[in-house]
């Protein structure tokens, strides 16, 4: 049994596999961007003294660390489409990514906050710094810092789980391979082209990070060591 | 300001237990007193109702003509006007040195940075560690790290100065540049009052030694009690000292 890779016939598609990987790139942006800010606000409404603000943060974690990602795309886009809320494809899938990296960005953001020594805070108080100061400036930045390299990865998982979406038809990277092999027939060379172009796009974000990292925390970049 | 820091009959309790049992103390301005005891007998209690770490159940708590316990207190305004160190340190990790001593006068003074970092390379010198400015915590010894901690106080020009078993942490020969920056401040007017376990420096710098037993000032006087103490417990309290 021999199989004989042809790509010839998949040069002309070229186009479509780069506006895949871009628009799976800008997928993940978005999904970092917003589900950092929900990270964030998630960690400190579960830490909060505010009951129901503890108990609706805690719910919507577990909620979606316990049911598979592609259930909550369908319940985005066809569960709220029979209530009559429609949303584009691009919308739809961007907000189920930021929903689900959102949930677990609040638990590691919320074990960076926790990994702050409340002695910490006393120190900080003592100085006066106002409740707000203290939460921004001794709380928050060492955490992020702390969590950074789990906060990062991620995100990097989120976009390759992206793929998801293309059960909605989003005209991300994996939706285009599978347009483009349901028109050439050469689905082992597509999905060998969308794997290469996953790893790709998976150092190129990786690059991006660490970039970001050594921008954010100077700490980390003069001493290369972890807080 | 005839005194600096008055308590009277402070009493504080956690959950059931009474660990302040109606302490009374007055510290006048520029002077310099020594809290000691043995472990448990309530002199970090004590420091930490001075500037309102802790809550007390009943009694008067008096810093720079303000009420501690009163509940229109301007906590950030106390304070300013008190500084404290702590036995562990509590620089914050993620700042330079230079960063955790300007942190907050910028914040709550709103100095600009240019000024933060001036003030802190004055507060370096007054604590020798002026090549450190741009190093991180974890760059320093433990001695360094409680001297640029002291320096981070300092720099929000507090009028009294708190100071819990500082030198605790310490190897001996790390104590000793410790002490000989808090000596040179207790010389300079500094109104402080100092948990210790160093005999030797309460009776160099201290001008009023206070004996603290389970939860009340047991015995005070001058560092002479040092030498001739009046009550058993305090004899038998240096007796295990030294
Ligand atoms: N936050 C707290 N909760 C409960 N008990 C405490 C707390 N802080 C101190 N204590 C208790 O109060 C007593 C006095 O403690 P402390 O003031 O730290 O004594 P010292 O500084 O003289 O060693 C101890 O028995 C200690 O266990
Ligand atoms: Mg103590």
């Amino acid at each position: 049994m021999t199989y004989q890779l042809d790509f010839t016939s998949l040069g002309a598609y070229w186009p479509q596999f780069l506006a895949g990987a871009l628009t799976t790139l800008q997928f993940t942006l978005y999904a970092t961007a917003l589900g950092l800010v929900i990270g964030i606000v998630g960690a400190i409404a579960r830490g909060s003294h505010v009951g129901w603000l503890r108990l609706v943060a805690g719910i919507y974690v577990e909620v979606v660390r316990n049911t598979p990602f592609l259930i909550q795309i369908f319940f985005l886009f066809f569960g709220l489409a029979s209530l009559g809320l429609r949303m584009p494809i691009f919308v739809a899938a961007v907000l189920a990514m930021v929903i689900n990296v959102g949930a677990y960005s609040t638990e590691i953001v919320r074990a960076g906050i926790e990994s702050v020594h409340p002695s910490q805070i006393e120190a900080a108080e003592s100085l006066g710094l106002s409740r707000f100061q203290i939460y921004r400036d001794i709380i928050l930045k060492p955490a992020l810092e702390r969590v950074y390299p789990s906060l990062t990865s991620q995100f990097t998982l989120m976009m390759l789980m992206s793929s998801v979406t293309s059960q909605v038809s989003a005209e991300e990277l994996t939706g285009a391979a599978n347009n483009i092999q349901s028109v050439t027939f050469r689905s082992m060379e597509t999905y060998l082209i969308v794997g290469l172009l996953y790893l790709l796009l998976t150092l190129l974000l990786k690059a991006g990070f660490w970039g970001l990292g050594q921008v954010l925390f100077p700490r980390r970049r003069r001493l290369g060591t972890v807080l | 300001m005839s005194v600096a820091v008055k308590l009277e009959d402070v009493h504080k309790s956690f959950g059931a237990v009474e660990v302040l049992k109606g302490v009374s103390f007055e510290v006048a301005p520029g002077e310099v007193v020594a809290i000691i005891g043995r472990s448990g007998s309530g002199k970090s209690t004590a420091l930490r109702c001075i500037n309102r770490l802790e809550k007390v159940q009943s009694g008067v708590i008096e810093v720079c003509e303000r009420q501690v316990n009163d509940a229109k207190l301007d906590l950030r305004a106390l304070r300013q006007d008190v500084g404290i160190v702590f036995q562990s340190y509590n620089l914050f990790p993620h700042l330079t040195i230079a960063e955790n001593i300007m942190l907050a006068p910028r914040r709550v003074k709103h100095i600009t940075r240019a000024a933060g970092r001036a003030l802190a390379l004055e507060k370096l010198a007054q604590v020798g560690l002026e090549e450190k400015i741009d190093a991180y915590p974890e760059q320093l010894s433990g001695g360094q790290q409680q001297r640029v901690a002291i320096a981070r106080s300092l720099a929000m020009s507090p009028r009294v100065m708190l100071f819990d078993e500082v030198t605790s942490a310490l190897d001996p020969h790390l104590t000793g540049e410790v002490l000989r920056v808090m000596e040179t401040l207790a010389k300079g007017g500094m109104t402080m009052i100092v948990v210790t376990h160093e005999m030797g420096f309460a009776r160099r710098a201290a001008d009023r030694v206070i004996y603290m037993h389970m939860g009340t000032v047991w015995e005070s006087g001058s560092a002479d009690i040092l030498t001739n103490p009046q009550t058993p417990e305090l004899q038998d309290f240096l007796a295990n000292e030294l």
